[in-house]
């Protein structure tokens, strides 16, 4: 059977891409393969929850496929921690049912409403990348139905090729309907974070450098309006999960494999109803929160969090990107190597403060080794994430930082990027090239397009 | 634990139910007739909830094997039967169904006597056991014909009598029947239809359903604004009526 359809106008998590697409449901993992074979549509791209923040999961005028109603758990090792589930679970759903298990995410990106599928496909990291790696890195194997509708089960081992250029791949080599993960062992909710007040970004680097081989987890907030000395002042935050044995007696425990935790409760508590007017979060309201934050915080030792503040501040207000008001904003993401990265990251947040672009909540971390995904956003050095509102002038102002970031050797996150352009674009990845033959030969009739892969020559 | 058979559990409001239930710790037995999917529907619903799900296979459109599909539900169910749902229902297309009568007979064999020869086999079961429930989703497009969808509507329609007079017979055995109506639920049926801010999600139908069936509930709209929405509707005089485009 086909599965239902539906002409939609869709955007990415920042509003600011947007397209008609005609979107396809499937409500039975066969109707997949109907889709692609229905020839209703030249080209699709299959999409998650919509959260990267560009046009990753867009196919203007063309196919979307959409399994997000292909959601179900099929098996899970209550010894190992091993899951296998189909693509559109959430990472949610995840820690809804397994957490009170005892079962944690291997890897959470900032928000948990996110798909498994979306979550391979943009292969993605958290906190713990330099000591982890990213998600893929726990994907033990998955099943890929290619363009030409062929069910492939791709490891590390085999069909590695096809499984490290769908890792990464932003749903260019097929629609994956399942995979099998590892997830990793915790006994509480909590974590001990070690909060660090940096007074500039020499003083943050030199510390993530000696201090995060201790941690699990480790991110700063950089106030990015901050200028001359106090250049990159942040907060670090640095965390391991908490034992149950060093919990204050009211904490939740997990006992670690009965599977009597409380329930875990992934619903947002708030929901923004409305759009905010465009430009109110301008330089000023940001720079005041931005100075608000920064003085609230001091360096404190081992508090206790729980893993909903640490890891997904943000989920707690749904549709919260409708406060950067209708136009819109861009996340704008790089990584650098380490050896040009503190250079790399001092020019760009210069460049940035000059500008008085109002960035707001913006984010450093340090990368561990960068993972075989053939266009995988992380390298060995840094990253910094920066949200910034749509205004007029922004497209040509990243361009320019797309130029810096390039000279130093980084690249641009293709799960944010809205604006980046096919030379720029293919400067920053060099493995494009056998991605493009592995995709080629997965899509001979050229299937799979989208939004993003079109404006970056992806597949040309 | 107690049990429950949804037939029907494949997807849409049924899947959600069955999701429902599994949340309050009921065994269930998933039927329908794709068996490949309602063996992952039963598995995720088990890994969630930690019950039993056993997918079985049955098709009400196969009268002839119908039987013999629901016993084998009912006896997999056992003594801890509490209840039956019937969640299979089929749309069709209208469109279709103008030029083919093949596609008016499955509209109406589908959501009518496939129906309620499901119900009757169930019906015999609990009247014999003297407890439990039997719930069947209607529909508002029963309450009254209009052009887009009176086929559909008409069987719904006589299913929503037929479950009257069963309620009145099993009344005294002390067997529960509930009519469910929903209005627009986001699954199949609706997607891209384009029914906005009236559809309701699966799991929002299927939790108001839950507590319908709990509260001992005759007939149900749901989402419940649809009672009123429907009064409107019936009131209209067929004078009127006939001239409207819906
Ligand atoms: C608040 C917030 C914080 C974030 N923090 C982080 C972070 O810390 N680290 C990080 O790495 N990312 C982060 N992200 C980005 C997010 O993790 C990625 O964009 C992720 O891919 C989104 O998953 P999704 O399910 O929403 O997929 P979509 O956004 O819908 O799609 C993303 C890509 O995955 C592909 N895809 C989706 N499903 C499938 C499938 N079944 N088969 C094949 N391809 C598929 C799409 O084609 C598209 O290319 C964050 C996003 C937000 C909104
Ligand atoms: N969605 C709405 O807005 C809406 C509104 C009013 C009433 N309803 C009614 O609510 C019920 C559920 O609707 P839905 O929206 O959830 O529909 P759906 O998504 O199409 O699901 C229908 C279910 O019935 C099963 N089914 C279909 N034909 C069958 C057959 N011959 N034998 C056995 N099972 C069969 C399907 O599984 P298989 O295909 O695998 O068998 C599927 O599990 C239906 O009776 C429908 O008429 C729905």
């Amino acid at each position: 059977m086909n599965p239902a359809t539906s002409t939609q106008k869709l955007s990415g998590w920042g509003r600011f891409r947007t397209g008609s697409c005609h979107v396809f449901r499937p409500e039975k993992r066969s109707e997949v393969a109907a889709a692609l074979a229905s020839g209703e549509q030249s080209t699709y791209i299959p999409r998650g929850l919509g959260r990267s923040y560009g046009d990753a999961s867009l196919n203007e005028n063309g196919g979307v496929i959409w399994p997000i109603r292909l959601n179900r758990f099929l098996s899970f090792d209550d010894s190992t921690g091993e899951i296998e589930c189909e693509s559109g679970v959430s990472l949610a759903e995840i820690l809804e049912f397994f957490l009170p298990r005892g079962w944690f995410l291997p890897v959470s990106p900032g928000t948990k409403f996110v798909t498994v599928g979306g979550a391979i496909a943009a292969d993605i990291h958290g906190k713990n990348h330099h000591r982890d790696g990213t998600f893929s890195n726990f994907v033990q194997s998955l099943e890929l139905l290619t363009p030409a509708g062929e069910l492939l089960r791709c490891t590390p081992a085999n069909n590695s090729e096809i499984f490290w250029a769908t890792a990464g791949g932003m749903g260019l080599t097929g629609v994956i309907l399942s995979a099998r993960l590892r997830l990793r062992q915790v006994d509480s909710t909590n974590v001990f974070v070690d909060y660090y007040k940096a007074v500039n970004l020499e003083d943050a680097l030199d510390k993530m450098e000696t201090s995060d081989a201790r941690y699990d987890y480790s991110v700063a907030w950089i106030d990015a309006l901050s200028t001359g000395k106090a250049l990159g002042r942040c907060i670090l935050m640095s965390g391991n999960h908490a034992p149950a044995s060093e919990l204050p007696s009211r904490a939740r425990k997990l006992p670690p494999g009965t599977g009597n935790g409380a329930a875990v409760s992934t619903r947002p508590k708030w929901n923004l109803l409305a759009d905010f007017p465009s430009g109110t979060l301008n330089q000023l309201t940001v720079k005041a929160f931005n100075a608000v934050y920064y003085a609230i915080h001091s360096t404190a030792p081992r508090q206790l969090v729980s893993f909903e503040k640490f890891f997904y501040p943000l989920d707690a207000i749904d549709n919260w990107n409708r406060m950067y008001g209708k136009d819109g904003f861009v996340q704008y993401q790089i990584a650098l190597p380490q050896a040009s990265g503190r250079e790399g990251l001092r020019v760009v947040l210069d460049r940035l403060a000059r500008s008085g672009c109002a960035s707001f909540l913006a984010v450093l971390k340090r990368f561990g080794e960068a993972g075989p995904g053939l266009l995988s956003f992380p390298l060995h050095g840094y990253t910094l994430a920066l949200d910034i509102p749509v205004r007029r002038g922004l497209i040509p102002f990243l361009h320019e930082l797309d130029r810096m970031t390039l000279d130093h050797g980084g690249r641009v996150y293709l799960a944010k990027d809205a604006v980046l352009r096919p030379e720029d674009f293919a400067a920053m990845y060099p493995k494009l090239d056998s991605f493009r033959s592995i995709q080629r030969r997965l899509d001979p009739k050229r299937l799979f397009s989208s939004s993003l892969a079109r404006r970056l020559k992806i597949l040309d | 634990m107690p049990t429950v058979i949804i037939l029907g559990a494949n997807a849409g409001i049924g899947r959600a139910l069955a999701a429902e239930f599994a949340s309050h710790h009921y065994d269930l037995i998933l039927s329908g007739r794709d068996r490949e999917e309602l063996v992952m529907v039963a598995a995720d619903l088990s890994l969630r909830h930690k019950v039993s799900a056993r997918p079985l296979t049955a098709d009400i459109g196969k009268t002839e094997v119908l039987q013999s599909a629901m016993e084998e539900c009912l006896n997999a169910a056992g003594e801890a039967l509490e209840g039956f749902v019937l969640c299979a229902g089929y749309l069709g297309n209208p469109e279709t169904a103008k030029k083919d009568l093949s596609e008016v007979r499955r509209i109406l064999e589908i959501n009518f006597t496939g129906s309620v020869l499901a119900l009757e086999i169930a019906a015999k079961h609990f009247e014999q056991k003297r407890r439990g429930f039997i719930c069947a989703l209607s529909s508002v497009a029963g309450d009254r014909g209009r052009q887009s969808n009176y086929l559909y509507g008409s069987a719904k329609g006589g299913l929503t009598t037929y479950l009257q007079g069963l309620r009145n017979r099993l009344y005294r055995s002390g067997v529960h029947v509930i009519t469910i109506k929903p209005g627009f639920v986001d699954t199949r049926m609706v997607f891209g239809k384009g029914k906005g801010p009236l559809t309701a999600s699966p799991e929002r139908a299927a939790t108001d359903i839950f507590r319908a069936i709990k509260k001992h509930k005759d007939v149900v709209y749901v989402p419940w604004f649809w009672r009123i929405i429907m009064l409107v509707v019936r009131k209209i005089p067929e004078s009127v009526f006939k001239r409207l485009r819906m």
